[in-house]
């Protein structure tokens, strides 16, 4: 450890803080913080940044790491909104922070503002905002989300119609961020059920009429604590930043389920 | 270094899947399906009970000995309180059922709180399907 981190230890990882641009607001970042090594409890902490209309939570977490307090921990990677690293509760719902813009958070005229961020509920979290996915990944992989084929590997692509195409496009677009999974009441209080990401994914390749594993994939989200223990509260819906009618394909696995046919 | 690399880490295997296999048997699917049915019917009785025993004709001032005893008389209204029995006793107990299977933490919490559960259940439905079989009408003679 070099004598400079000892001593200023809560300082931001990049030194002291850039001029302060015009039309910046000054807004309280609350963020539920949890230290393993030192907490029991997780605590929240607030933070004044200086915040344009423009800005993502995003950069607000990066301002209090980089120049404030370089010991938060957050996941982000493409901060785009393609790789869903950064899923959390902001002001109580499940975003990407890449994805939400401050001017959309803006308290009326003349309030402060004050924006709250936790980790995801229902997962373990492991130091700030950084939760444990694994639990969340082994329930994806449980479905079997890959092609599943018989015979022989056609010497060219395999064909599929535009209409055939259509049927599960809207499950393609999921970047596995687990904003839906970790809104799920259901999921909160019982970890075990699969969630709305790994029957999305499912969704994904039992309507995909290149692939053959869709029975297998329907009799593992036939058990209990599959599809139907889904109760189409829409918190998936309302949480997917890529706008994927989540509970809208848990139906349609139930649907297919029940009249056994895809 | 290579002595080390020589032996295989006695570590799990990565991914090693930790769900228990599929039981393959559709009794969640039939008490979804049961859930949404039974709600229907029972939209259908219990409304129609609640209108002939509280508004219709005098409502709940007319009703007495007489009254119950003449209503069992006929075969249509035993079948009718008989379903509603039923139905709504399946419907409550599954309901509670899912809330247990949501909530209940512990194995065992759950496991008492389903025994609890079904035992009512079952004397519920019991008794009452002995009553409505078993009604004299004669009973004060
Ligand atoms: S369905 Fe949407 S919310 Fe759920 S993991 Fe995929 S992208 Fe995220
Ligand atoms: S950082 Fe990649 S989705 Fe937000």
């Amino acid at each position: 450890m070099t004598a400079t981190v000892e001593k200023a230890p809560t300082a931001g990882s990049r030194g002291s803080q850039p001029p302060v641009p015009e039309g910046a607001t000054t807004i309280t970042v609350k963020i539920r913080r949890f230290n393993p090594e030192t907490d029991t409890e997780p605590c929240w902490e607030s933070f004044d940044v200086p915040a344009l209309p423009t800005d993502r939570v995003l950069n607000l977490l990066h301002y209090v790491k980089w120049y404030l307090d370089g010991t938060l921990t957050f996941r982000r990677s493409c901060a785009h909104g393609i790789c869903g690293s950064d899923a959390m509760r902001i002001n109580g719902v499940n975003r990407l922070a890449c994805k939400v813009l401050v001017k959309d958070l803006l308290a009326g005229a003349g309030k402060h503002t004050t924006i709250t961020v936790e980790p995801i509920k229902g997962l373990p979290v492991h130091k700030d905002l950084l939760v444990d996915m694994e639990p969340f990944f082994e329930a994806y992989r449980a479905v079997k989300p890959f092609l599943i084929t018989s015979g022989n590997e056609p010497t060219r692509e395999r064909i599929q119609s535009a209409a055939d195409r259509e049927r599960f496009d809207d499950t393609t677009k999921c970047i596995l961020c687990a904003a839906c999974t970790t809104s799920c009441p259901v999921f909160w209080s019982e970890q075990r059920y699969f969630g709305p990401a790994a029957i999305v994914n499912a969704h994904r390749f039992i309507f995909d009429s290149r692939d053959e594993g869709a029975e297998e994939r329907l009799d593992i989200l036939n058990d209990v604590d599959g599809v139907w223990r889904c109760r189409t509260t829409f918190n998936c819906t309302d949480a997917c930043p890529r706008g994927i009618q989540v509970t809208k394909a848990i139906q349609e696995v139930k649907r297919a389920l029940l009249f056994r046919r895809v | 270094m290579a002595a080390t690399l020589d032996s295989t880490p006695a570590l799990d295997a990565p991914r090693t899947p930790r769900r228990a296999p599929v039981r393959r048997s559709n009794f969640e699917l039939y008490s979804w399906l049961f859930m949404r049915l039974s709600g229907l019917a029972l939209v259908v009785l219990v409304l129609g009970h609640l209108f002939i025993m509280n508004i219709l004709d005098g409502g709940v001032h007319r009703i007495n000995f007489a009254f119950v005893a003449g209503r069992w008389a006929s075969p249509f209204w035993q079948f009718w309180d008989l379903s509603m029995l039923w139905l709504a006793m399946l419907h409550g107990a599954n309901g509670l059922r899912t809330v247990i299977n949501d909530y209940a933490r512990r194995d065992a919490s759950r496991f008492w709180l389903k025994i609890l559960l079904y035992t009512a259940t079952v004397l519920t439905i019991a008794l009452g399907s002995f009553v409505i079989f078993t009604f004299d009408p004669n009973i004060g003679n």
